[in-house]
């Protein structure tokens, strides 16, 4: 295999406001982040030519590429709904490279996002989320929430390693500090260990400090051809590399719930990047849940299986540590709409390699590993992003 | 907002398992092929992609291999049960699956707890397998 990547590049990112926003629908916050993103690159609306988005869960439109174009006024030469739940916001990119790299189209437009907190209520979001997670006969009579599916996950990553509440509880306090440097995230007063100790608990060994959030917002990425993107006004970003793995699909099922098929996504993309995990300036790490962080870490092999929970000990993944993760503050403080969550890390990726992430900025940041992981930590996309080295 | 609890609807390939347990018996599908028991009911093997299967009757028992309590409910149909443990039993034959474990309270659950299904009859129709620890 060839380490020579797609002839394509990220020229474009935008997010609408986070958190609470109760006077927008999806749509509308769907282009909010789409203007903000066209407006970053240099184009206008009617530059666009391909549009991917993704499942609009929460109000529950079908074919959500013919709703998006329809009301944003695209008449695009490609289209489609990508769903990989939260490894969604990942391939998008590459599916977006595929696209602009095949000819089939020059400029797409990855668009995601949903108003999961305020189209009905939280405890509705909460319900929904867990009517979709659950096997419909083999789990969801047995009463699961998406957090338990997770917190088996833990719970078995305990007894094999020793990995305690205290450390799951320090990936929490990190996205909470890398939330408190982004003006846009959902949650950023600061917390610490006892207080994610001290939170309610949810499903054991999960505190509800332990859980991503429930927002709204939408993210969008503009991806163009290579040749395209060196005249635009912001340093391309290129897709250097990709993988995808999958084993289960449903929990229960799992013959092992610590080792997962991000471990295939990764050696991929790193393969087909020609890179290995050193390489790694920073890593967008999917985060719907403080324990996703730590067994992402050992699959994608940032350090040895079991080690996880002592990675990200001592401020290893902070601004500033070894490994800085999950920078803006990811699904657990900078905001979580559901399935178009990944993209925030896509657009954060993207940001570190500019070098326009502000406050939060890695200094000298060339290669951002994105890693999305969908459905019960079962579908996973990883994409490597860099600078164009021409 | 729904209040009812979410019961089976057994469907072609899963009402064998749910007449099964209907009877108070824990069923898995094996590979004529290959040997290999399943779980979740699927049409073919998805170790060896044959679509010879017979059923056969577990032993009823294995070990907790993972589990949770769950304090908040889902939806108001479980606010009555709280706390109660959800968990993944490794069945004596291999296969995993999801279950509530009963008959002791939530802390004294552990992974690796030795377990046996029993049956928690719901109408007529329908009987949900639980798991106890072995010796209640």
């Amino acid at each position: 295999m060839t380490n020579t990547p797609l002839p394509a590049a990220i020229v474009g990112i935008g997010e609408s406001a986070v958190g609470r926003v109760p006077d927008r629908s999806a749509l509308q916050l769907q282009t909010d982040a789409a203007s903000v993103a066209l407006a970053d690159a240099g184009l206008r609306w009617g530059d666009v030519d391909g549009l991917i988005t993704a499942p609009l869960r929460v109000e529950q439109s079908g074919l959500p590429c013919g709703v998006v174009a329809n009301y944003m006024g695209l008449h695009p030469a490609y289209l489609s709904t990508l769903d990989l739940a939260g490894a969604t916001g990942t391939a998008m990119i590459h599916h977006a490279a595929l696209m602009v790299a095949s000819g089939q189209c020059s400029t797409v437009l990855c668009v995601a996002g949903q108003n999961l907190l305020s189209h009905n209520s939280r405890a509705h979001a909460v319900k929904a989320m867990a009517d979709h997670a659950g096997h419909a006969q083999f789990e969801s009579p047995y009463g699961p929430l998406v957090p338990s599916l997770y917190a088996l996950v833990a719970q078995r990553h305990m007894y094999e390693y020793g990995t305690t509440s205290e450390q799951l509880a320090e990936v929490a306090v990190t996205m909470r500090r890398h939330a408190g440097l982004n003006p846009n995230a959902h949650k950023r007063d600061p917390i610490t260990v006892q207080d994610v100790l001290n939170s309610r608990m949810i499903s054991s060994p999960l505190h509800v400090l332990d859980c991503s959030l429930v927002s709204d917002g939408a993210a969008a990425a503009i991806v163009t051809t290579i040749e395209r993107a060196r005249d635009l006004r912001r340093p391309p970003v290129r897709l250097l590399g990709q993988g995808y793995g999958q084993d289960h699909f449903h929990i229960g099922e799992a013959q092992s719930l610590t080792s997962t098929a991000a471990a295939r996504s990764g050696r991929e993309a790193f393969r087909a990047a020609g890179l290995t995990p050193a390489d790694v300036d920073v890593a967008e790490l999917y985060d719907c849940f403080t324990i996703t962080v730590i067994v992402e870490l050992e699959d994608l092999g940032f350090c040895p299986k079991g080690e996880g929970g002592r990675f990200v000990e001592g401020g290893r993944i902070a601004i500033g540590g070894e490994l800085p993760t999950t920078t803006h503050g990811g699904l657990l403080s900078a905001g979580h709409p559901g399935v178009p969550g990944g993209l925030f890390h896509v657009l954060e990726g993207v940001r570190q390699i500019r070098g326009e992430a502000g406050d939060r900025q890695v200094p000298n940041a060339k290669i951002a590993l994105v890693h999305g992981n969908g459905g019960t930590i079962a579908i996973h996309c990883t994409i490597l992003l860099g600078g164009d080295t021409r | 907002m729904s209040v009812e609890r979410p019961v089976p609807v057994p469907n072609a390939e899963t009402a064998p398992y749910w007449a099964a347990a209907r009877e108070h018996r824990l069923t898995v599908q094996r590979c004529l092929e290959c040997g290999q028991p399943r779980f979740y009911p699927r049409a073919i093997c998805p170790r060896c992609g044959s679509d010879r299967t017979e059923w056969m009757d577990c032993e009823g028992t294995g070990t907790v291999y993972s589990y949770t309590v769950v304090y908040r409910p889902p939806s108001e149909a479980f606010a009555a049960d709280v706390p109660y443990v959800v968990a993944v039993v490794e069945l004596s034959e291999g296969p995993h699956l999801m279950t509530n474990v009963v008959g002791c309270p939530p802390d004294q659950v552990t992974v690796g707890m030795p377990v046996r299904v029993r049956f928690r009859d719901m109408g007529e129709e329908l009987a949900l397998p639980l798991f106890e620890p072995i010796g209640t």
